[in-house]
C-alpha cells in the first residue's frame, strides 16, 4: 500500500485517518481503554507510536459469541477473514466502494472493511456463512444459484447480503430501485441482469 | 452421449460460491502465516539513495523488511507465452536493483505478525530518491514512437495487402480520422494475492492467477527451484481478464519473503496496487481510412495503432488484429507502433487487440455508412468476408449474416433514426447503433486424467483454472457424457500445478483446449473398462465386440439390448479394483508452431505415449485443420438515451447474437457473454485510467475515481446463440467465448449515440462533458 498520502497527514496533523478512526471508533465503543485513549489523544507522530494496545472484544457472529483479542485497528472484515476463519466475506478495496465485504449488522447491510471491530462489540453480524440453515440454503443463495447471479463469485458473498438486507429494507419496488439500490455492489463480471433476477424471485416468493 | 453439453444446468461450484465456501489464494488457512505489505514507489523514475527501514523494523510485530539490499538474487525467466511462463515485466525484477521505472512500483515488503502492524511499518519505511525526469503522456511523446518487431507470442504486427495507399486513390467514397482510447484497467474483484509457504524445499504458492503452471514455472525459474519442488494453487479465482495472466511480483514477493523470513508469508495487494503494479490495457490512438465505391464496397482500409509500453517490456496492443479480416478488402494496410512512457507495463485485457480495435473500425465503418448514405448493417453485409482474405482460408463456420439478422431483430433496427439528432422519447434523444462483434477461436495443447472409482463415481484432473468462466462446470458436464454418469457422480479438480497440464485461463481457449482431452481421457478410461468386461467370463458382455459396446445411466452395455449389460462399477468390484485411470493429452494448437513433445521419462511424456491408443485423441489429432482459419463472430446492437440537457447517457436495451459454434452451457454461455458486453459499455462510457500529466503517476487508483459498470447502469440485455458447432475446432464444437461479448460493443454504444445526438466522439469514453460543449 502506498501509505506516502497518509504519511504526510501523519506529519501535518499528528495523526491518521486510520489513527482517528481508531480513536473515534473506541470512543464510541465505550470500552474501559483509558490508559490507550489518553496515549493516542496525545496525538504523537506515527514514528513515536505506542504500540497498539490488544483490546478483548465480544463479537456476536451468526448467532454464536467469539470473543477475540485484537489490535484496536482491526476491521470487522479483517477480524473475520485473519482472525476468525470466516473467509466468506470478501476484500475487494477495503475502502467501502465495492461491496465484496458487505455483510449483515443487526439485520442492516454495512461494508465490514469500513468498521472497526471494536465497534461492533453488542452487534449482531450475519456473514454469508450465517444465511443458510445447515443444508439448507436461504432462498437468496438459491436464487443467486439458479440464476446464475455470478461468475466468478467474488463479489457473490457481498451481493447475496446486500440483497437480503435491501428486500428486508422493502424500498425496492421496481427493477430500477433494485439497480439504483444494489448498486454498492459492483460485479466486475457483469451478472448484473442474473442478480435482479434472483432478488426479484425472491421479493416475490 | 451428449445428453447434458449444452444444458443450462447450474454452476457445480455455484454452492460453495453462495455460501462463501469457495477458497481465494489468501484464504487458505496456513499455521503461522505473516503478512506482507509492500512499499510502493513516490517517484515516476530515478533511483532509490536509501531506504530506511530503522524505524519500521523496530515496530511491534515486525519480522523483516525485504528490500534490493538484503533479498535474494533471482533468475532471468526466458518465456514470453502466459501458459508456459510469461513474467510480465522481464527488465524488472520483483527488488533486484536500486531503478524506479514508474510510480507506484514495488520496493519493498514489510513483514509483520499482523496485516495492521506490516501496513503501519510499511507507512513508516522511509525512501530516499535520486529523482530522474520521467518520460510522462501519450500524445506528446507519440513522435518517439518505434514500429514493434512482433506482438504477443510472435503475431504480426504490420500486415498489408495489396496496395491500400494506391486503391485509397481511386476511392470514390473515404473517411479518414484518428480515435483514442484511454487506459483501462481490468479491476478484477479478488485483488492479486500470493501466499507462499515453504517446507523444507519444497514451495507451495496459493496464488491468484489464470495460469498455475506458468506461474509454477516461472517460480522455478527464477527461483532456481525444481520444478517438481513447486506447486501452485489456484482452486477459486475471483475474476482476472487478462490481469492474472501474465505473472507480476507479487508470488515472487511472497516466496521470497516466506524464505527470508522462514515463514509462510501473504501479501495481498491493495486495490491502489493493483493499478499500478498488475497490468492494465494500453492507451491507444488509431488513425483508420476507409475508401469505398459508391456502392460501398470496400477498397482500402488502413489502420495505424499508436500504443504505449514500459520501459521495463514491450507489449503491443494488436488493436488492428482484426482489421485484415472482419471485412473483404483487396487493399489493407495495418501498422502498430509504440511508444515508451514511465508507467507500469501493460497486458492482454479482455480481447486484447480487439477490444479497442474493433471500437475504432467499426465507428469508422459507421462513418463511412453515412456518407455513402447506406444503412450501417447493409454496409456490414456488402462488405462481409466469405473467406479468410488475409490467410487465403476459409472460416472453420461462420454465421454472421445470421447472426445480424437475428439481432436487427431483436432490437427493431427498422426504428433507427435515419438521420442523427432528430428523435426523441420523451425528452431523451433515441439512437440506435450496431458493430460487428469478433474473436479468434484458439485451443492449444492440453491433458487430463480420468479417474473412475469403484463407489460409482469419477473424478477429472486437469491443471488449468475456473476463473469465473464456468469451466469446472462445463468440464463436469463434458466428462459426465463421456463417462455416462449423472452430474453429481463427476468431480472435475482444477487449478493445481500438480494436475496434468491445461491451458491457461486466456485468449478465450479453455473449453476448446481442455474439453477434449477431458473427454479423451474419460473415453479412455470407460474404454479400459469394456475390454476388462469383453474378457472377463463373468461378465454379460464377454466376448462381445467392442463396437456394440456403449454407456449411459452409470452402466455399460449392447446399444441394441440395454438390458444386456452392467454397471461400471461392477467390473470393477469383480476384479477388485478399486479404480481405472487413463490419462490423455491432445497436441492441437491453432498456433503457427506445435508445441514440442514432451521431455523423455516425464509424466507428460507418459500421458503422450498412452493417448497414442485413445481413439479419442486420436481422431481429434488426426484432423486436418490446415485449410481453416478459426474465428467467432457476433453482431451487437445498442439503444441509447441520451438526455439533451446534461448530455448523460443510459444505453435502454443492447442485444447481441454470437456465433462461437456449440453452447456447452447454456446459463453460463450466456453470462459471459453479458458479462463482455458490460466491460464494453465501461469502456465507451466511464472507464479512463488517468495519470498525473506532470509527475506520471496515477490519479484514479481506486473504485470511485475509476469507475466501473454497476447495477443502475445496466438494462436488461439480450443474448442469443446460433449454437452451430464447429466440428473443425474440435470433436466438442465449441469456440471460445469470454472475450467476444466485449467486442464492438464500445462502437456500437458510440454509434448509437451519434445516432441520438448527431455527435461523432472519437475519443473514449464518451462522457457527458464531450457532448454538451
Amino acid at each position: 500500500m502506498d501509505n506516502s498520502q497518509e504519511d504526510q497527514e501523519a506529519q501535518k496533523t499528528g495523526t491518521t485517518r486510520r489513527q482517528f478512526l481508531g480513536q473515534v471508533g473506541l470512543a464510541s465503543a465505550g470500552l474501559q481503554l483509558v490508559p490507550l485513549l489518553s496515549k493516542a489523544g496525545s496525538m504523537l507522530p506515527d514514528n513515536e507510536a505506542a504500540p497498539a494496545e490488544p483490546v478483548t472484544v465480544s463479537l456476536m457472529v451468526n448467532g454464536s459469541r467469539k470473543t477475540l483479542t485484537l489490535d484496536t485497528r482491526v476491521t470487522l472484515l479483517d477480524a473475520l477473514r485473519e482472525k476468525l476463519q470466516m473467509t466468506g466475506s470478501k476484500k475487494g478495496c477495503d475502502h467501502g466502494q465495492c461491496g465484496a465485504c458487505t455483510v449483515l449488522a443487526d439485520g442492516r447491510r454495512i461494508n465490514s472493511c469500513l468498521h472497526l471491530a471494536v465497534m461492533c462489540e453488542g452487534t449482531e453480524v450475519t456473514t454469508i456463512e450465517g444465511l443458510a440453515k445447515g443444508e439448507e440454503l436461504h432462498p437468496m443463495q438459491a436464487a443467486f444459484l439458479k440464476h446464475d447471479g455470478f461468475q466468478c463469485g467474488y463479489c457473490t458473498p457481498g451481493q447475496i447480503c446486500s440483497a437480503v438486507g435491501l428486500v428486508r429494507e422493502g424500498h425496492a419496488h421496481t427493477d430500477e430501485e433494485i439497480r439504483e439500490q444494489m448498486s454498492g455492489n459492483i460485479c466486475r463480471c457483469g451478472a448484473y441482469n442474473n442478480i435482479l433476477d434472483a432478488i426479484k424471485e425472491v421479493q416475490t416468493a | 452421449m451428449n445428453e447434458l453439453t449444452g444444458k443450462p444446468i447450474d454452476r457445480v461450484d455455484g454452492r460453495l460460491k453462495v455460501t462463501g465456501g469457495a477458497t481465494y489464494a489468501a484464504e487458505f488457512p496456513v499455521k503461522n502465516v505473516a503478512y506482507g505489505v509492500t512499499v510502493t514507489s513516490t517517484i515516476t523514475k530515478g533511483r532509490i539513495k536509501n531506504i530506511d527501514t530503522g524505524a519500521a523494523g523496530k515496530m511491534p510485530g515486525v519480522l523483516g523488511i525485504m528490500t534490493s539490499e538484503n533479498c535474494m538474487q533471482l533468475h532471468f525467466p526466458a518465456g514470453s507465452d502466459p501458459g508456459a511462463g510469461k513474467y510480465a515485466e522481464k527488465d524488472l525484477l520483483p527488488l533486484q536493483n536500486d531503478r524506479v521505472f514508474y510510480g507506484g512500483q514495488h520496493i519493498a515488503v514489510v513483514v509483520a505478525e499482523t496485516f495492521e502492524q506490516a501496513e503501519h511499518a510499511a507507512a513508516m519505511v522511509k525512501v530516499e530518491y535520486a529523482e530522474q525526469t520521467p518520460v510522462v503522456g501519450f500524445e506528446k511523446n507519440a513522435l518517439t514512437a518505434y514500429k514493434p518487431a512482433s506482438g504477443l507470442g510472435g503475431a504480426e504486427t504490420q500486415v498489408k495487402r495489396g496496395d491500400a495507399d494506391a486503391a485509397m486513390q481511386t476511392a470514390a467514397v473515404k473517411t479518414d480520422a484518428t480515435y483514442t482510447t484511454p487506459v483501462f484497467s481490468h479491476n478484477a474483484m479478488e485483488p492479486h494475492a500470493s501466499l507462499a509457504v515453504w517446507e523444507g524445499d519444497q514451495l507451495t504458492v496459493y496464488d491468484a492467477t489464470q495460469s498455475v503452471m506458468g506461474v509454477k514455472a516461472l517460480l522455478s525459474a527464477m527461483l532456481g527451484v525444481p520444478a517438481e519442488k513447486v506447486r501452485v494453487i489456484a482452486h477459486y479465482i475471483g475474476g482476472g481478464f487478462g490481469s492474472k495472466g501474465f505473472t507480476w511480483a507479487n508470488p515472487f514477493l511472497a516466496a521470497m519473503a516466506a524464505r527470508q523470513f522462514n515463514r509462510p508469508v501473504k501479501i495481498a495487494l491493495a486495490r491502489q496496487q493493483v493499478y499500478s503494479t498488475a497490468g492494465r490495457r494500453t492507451q491507444t490512438s488509431q488513425k483508420i481510412a476507409l475508401g469505398a465505391d459508391r456502392s460501398g464496397k470496400l477498397l482500402a482500409v488502413k489502420h495505424a495503432t499508436i500504443s504505449e509500453t514500459s520501459f521495463v517490456d514491450e507489449f503491443v496492443e494488436t488493436a488492428g488484429v482484426a482489421t485484415p479480416m472482419l471485412y473483404s478488402s483487396p487493399n489493407v494496410d495495418v501498422s502498430h507502433e509504440l511508444v515508451r512512457l514511465n508507467r507500469g507495463t501493460p497486458c492482454p485485457m479482455r480481447a486484447p487487440g480487439e477490444s479497442v480495435g474493433t471500437y475504432s473500425l467499426e465507428v469508422a465503418m459507421d462513418e463511412l455508412a453515412e456518407k455513402l448514405n447506406i444503412d450501417p448493417l447493409q454496409l456490414r453485409l456488402i462488405n462481409h468476408a466469405d473467406t479468410e482474405e488475409q490467410k487465403k482460408k476459409q472460416f472453420s463456420e461462420k454465421s454472421l449474416k445470421e447472426c445480424y439478422e437475428r439481432g436487427a431483430k431483436a432490437i427493431g433496427w427498422s426504428n433507427c433514426p435515419a438521420k442523427p439528432g432528430l428523435t426523441k422519447e420523451g425528452r431523451y434523444l433515441v439512437g440506435y447503433g450496431m458493430a460487428t462483434a469478433t474473436y479468434p477461436a484458439n485451443r492449444s495443447a492440453s491433458s487430463a486424467k480420468a479417474t473412475l472409482f469403484a463407489d460409482g463415481h469419477a473424478e477429472i484432473l486437469c491443471g488449468t483454472q475456473d476463473i469465473g468462466t464456468g469451466t469446472y462446470t462445463i468440464a463436469t458436464q463434458i466428462a459426465a457424457d463421456a463417462f455416462g454418469l449423472p452430474v453429481d457422480k463427476v468431480t472435475v479438480k482444477l487449478g493445481d500445478s500438480m494436475y496434468p497440464k491445461g491451458a491457461q485461463s486466456g485468449g478465450s481457449q479453455v473449453t476448446a483446449s481442455v474439453g477434449p482431452p477431458i473427454r479423451a481421457a474419460a473415453l479412455g478410461a470407460v474404454d479400459k473398462l469394456i475390454t476388462i468386461a469383453i474378457a472377463d467370463p463373468g461378465s454379460p458382455l464377454h466376448n462381445q465386440k467392442r463396437e456394440d459396446i456403449i454407456t449411459g445411466n452409470g452402466r455399460i452395455f449392447l446399444k441394441d439390448d440395454a438390458n444386456k449389460g452392467e454397471p461400471l462399477v461392477a467390473v470393477l468390484s469383480r476384479k477388485g479394483l478399486d479404480k481405472i485411470e487413463a490419462d490423455a493429452k491432445t497436441n492441437v494448437s491453432t498456433r503457427p508452431s506445435l508445441p514440442a513433445p514432451a521431455p523423455a521419462g516425464s509424466p507428460e511424456a507418459k500421458t503422450e505415449e498412452e493417448s497414442k491408443t485413445n481413439m479419442a485423441v486420436q481422431e481429434d489429432e488426426n484432423t486436418d485443420r490446415s485449410a481453416y482459419a478459426f474465428h467467432s463472430f457476433g453482431a451487437q446492437f445498442v439503444k441509447v438515451l441520451v438526455d439533451p440537457d446534461l448530455g448523460t447517457i443510459k444505453v435502454d436495451k443492447i442485444v447481441g447474437v454470437m456465433d462461437i459454434g456449440k453452447v456447452m452451457n447454456l446459463k453460463t454461455a450466456v453470462n459471459q457473454i453479458k458479462g463482455g458486453m458490460i466491460f464494453g459499455l465501461g469502456m465507451a462510457l466511464m472507464e479512463n485510467l488517468q495519470y498525473d500529466p506532470n509527475n506520471g503517476r496515477i490519479v484514479t487508483r481506486d473504485l470511485v475515481q475509476y469507475l466501473v459498470p454497476v447495477h443502475a447502469d445496466i438494462p436488461e440485455i439480450e443474448v442469443q446463440f446460433i449454437d452451430r458447432p464447429d466440428l473443425y475446432i474440435s470433436p466438442l464444437g465449441a469456440r471460445g467465448i469470454g472475450e467476444i461479448g466485449v467486442t464492438g460493443m464500445a462502437a456500437a454504444i458510440a454509434n448509437a449515440v451519434y445516432n441520438a445526438t448527431g455527435k461523432r466522439i472519437r475519443d473514449l469514453p464518451i462522457t457527458p462533458d464531450k457532448l454538451i460543449v
